[in-house]
């Protein structure tokens, strides 16, 4: 009885193509009913309507050559020039232009540790020491003033590096938080249940920009006189404070479909809490809410661009700054698809890897 | 009793309004083989639940080896690394291969290093029968493999005393003998203590020192297999023994 049916290793038979069979295909799939014809012909008649204008306009219109604005608006088609002229202050914001390099490398340091922990061989130990190095590398990086770099105060700091920073540091710090309010939600000890229950929703009351707003404008009324915590970190501490919210009810979620059983079976080992949530309940909880949590990441991911509401310039910002030159006024779309292109790029890769997890982790025990 | 393994005295449980053990009075001799029968509601898994506090009594005392439960929980894990359980539904942790969940509570529990917990758990798979499939999930396995391997899993920690809650209840008829032939071994070649909440008589006739009734949370009648069997004092076990396959 031990069937270990694996989709992924039945083996089909080669598709051969022939006429007839591609128009039983069509027949079958496209034509099969009335309302299968018509919703076909609508769909061919919308792709022929919009698809060949859009290739037009991205593509065989667009130049990438021209070398001033008057040039591009000679252009019928997407003039994508201005992202050349434009991509380093859209990307690195209005940090000093020959010290780019170092917002760079600070990036590919954190993308480079980012993708490290995607691959299961290193989830161990070390792990944690390359995240130290690869963070306080990209700290001494950006900042500067050691080792013969020069200074850059944070206010200069801008764009990519920001995001990527904002959301790196905000879900490495929630994840962890939002596992402990969600333990702590289903507590038995009274008053570590109320504080997590009042954490949660009181934060999930109000919105990301409420926060931001409160961070950056009423916590420095409350500090002592003298005392200035840097508006970056406080932008940051809220968007952590903010996403272990939402991550704790998700993971509380997952923590639901554990069968008592688990934790009886654990019990009667002598497993300490702690030992049972870390080796037993938290992998088989964390596992099915892969989906949802993902895309909370996700989500925070593009919500760091709400850091514009305390002066903060994260991508998006650093993209309407580069609207602002005169010269180039007009290519709004160019720009804005330009840093569409760059979210999407990041977030299907968030997606993508989830995906692969998921499927991985699933071959370890088939029903 | 002297040097009784689990001692329960006027022991009281509830839950909520309903009355699930009534001034439960039971002592365990080390090395003693004990079925527990009745019928369903009767609070016999309650009782053997309470023995390492997976349940918790309201009411009266229950020592094991010494110690008494309590709210302490120092106390009650070192209870549980010396009883060990087989449920049911077996709950072996999906995530882990069979050596895997074999390992956990020697390496994690009882601090033994590695080799020589996987070297344990090899010999006790061995012992049941079931050593081919330490590298599999517990997904791939059958129900009466599994639960060989929960028994291997208990076995594994060197529990002093073994409760079994309905092992063979969610087996199929064919699975049950390969795991009641693990049980009745166990009893045989080993001097464990065991509490066996069952309704396999025929375990109870070829293993069983005394056999316990069971009827709405109260003990009604122990006997020894065969005066238990053959000569049921009471009616209202004379009318359950009449209902079942003895």
């Amino acid at each position: 009885m031990s069937a270990t049916t694996n989709v992924a290793s039945q083996t089909q038979a080669p598709i051969t193509w022939s006429g007839a069979s591609v128009l039983h295909w069509l027949r079958t799939q496209l034509f099969s009913s009335p309302l299968n014809t018509l919703l076909t012909i609508l769909s061919v008649w919308l792709l022929f309507a919009f698809v060949p204008g859009l290739v037009d306009w991205f593509l065989l219109n667009a130049t990438v050559s021209a070398t001033s604005a008057q040039e591009c608006r000679k252009v019928t088609g997407a003039c994508w020039s201005v992202i050349v002229e434009k991509h380093r202050l859209i990307l690195f914001g209005v940090y000093p232009y020959e010290e780019q390099w170092r917002p760079l490398l600070a990036m590919l340091l954190m993308l480079g540790v980012i993708i490290l922990s995607g691959v299961r061989r290193f989830w161990n130990f070390s792990l944690l020491l390359f995240w130290a190095i690869a963070l306080v590398g990209a700290a001494v990086l950006m900042w500067g003033g050691v080792f013969g770099l020069t200074y850059v105060e944070n206010s200069r700091w801008g764009g990519l590096p920001l995001t990527l920073m904002l959301s790196t540091f905000g879900i490495a710090f929630a994840f962890p938080l939002g596992i402990v309010l969600a333990l702590g939600r289903r507590s038995n000890m009274p008053a570590i249940k109320t504080i997590c229950i009042v954490y949660i929703e009181l934060i999930r009351g109000v919105p990301l920009i409420s926060l931001l707003f409160m961070s950056a404008v009423m916590l420095p009324l409350f500090l002592p006189e003298g005392l200035t915590i840097d508006k970056l970190l406080r932008a940051q501490v809220a968007i952590i404070l903010f996403a272990a919210a939402y991550m704790a009810e998700t993971i509380r979620g997952g923590l639901q479909a554990i069968p008592k059983g688990q934790f009886e079976g654990a019990d009667s080992l002598g497993l300490t809490y702690w030992q049972q949530m870390r080796l037993i309940v938290l992998p088989q909880a964390l596992k099915i809410v892969i989906p949802p949590l993902v895309g909370l990441f996700i989500a925070l991911f593009k919500d760091t661009s709400l850091v514009v509401i305390i002066g903060i310039y994260d991508l998006t910002q650093a993209a309407k700054a580069a609207l602002v030159d005169q010269a180039w006024r007009g290519f709004s779309i160019e720009i804005y698809v330009f840093i569409s292109a760059i979210y999407f790029v990041f977030c299907y890769s968030m997606s993508k890897y989830s995906q692969s997890l998921e499927k991985r982790l699933a071959t370890e025990h088939q029903r | 009793m002297a040097n009784a393994i689990i001692s329960m005295k006027d022991v009281n449980k509830w839950f909520g309004k309903f009355h699930v053990l009534r001034n439960i009075n039971l002592e365990v001799a080390q090395g003693e083989r004990i079925v527990i029968c009745g019928p369903s509601g009767s609070g016999k898994s309650t009782l053997i639940r309470c023995i390492n506090r997976l349940e918790e009594h309201q009411n009266g005392s229950i020592v094991v080896e010494g110690t008494e439960i309590t709210n302490d929980i120092r106390h009650v894990e070192a209870i549980r690394r010396d009883v060990g359980m087989v449920f049911q539904h077996f709950n072996l942790f999906p995530h882990l291969t069979v050596l895997e969940n074999l390992t956990l509570g020697p390496i994690w529990v009882l601090k033994t290093p590695k080799a020589e917990a996987e070297a344990r758990a090899m010999k006790y798979l061995e012992r049941v029968r079931i050593a081919e499939q330490a590298l599999k999930f517990p997904g791939q396995l059958s129900g009466g493999q599994q639960q060989r391997v929960a028994i291997a899993r208990s076995l594994c920690m060197d529990p002093k005393v073994m409760l079994f809650d309905e092992p063979t209840s969610a087996l199929d008829p064919e699975m049950v003998k390969e795991v009641l032939d693990v049980m009745v071994r166990l009893a045989e070649d080993t001097g464990m203590t065991m509490l066996v909440v069952t309704h396999e008589m025929g375990f109870a006739r070829k293993v069983a020192d005394r056999v316990i009734f069971m009827d709405q949370g109260e003990i009604i009648e122990q006997n020894t297999p065969d005066a238990f069997f053959d000569h049921p004092q009471n009616d209202r076990t004379k009318l359950f023994l009449s209902q079942i396959i003895h």
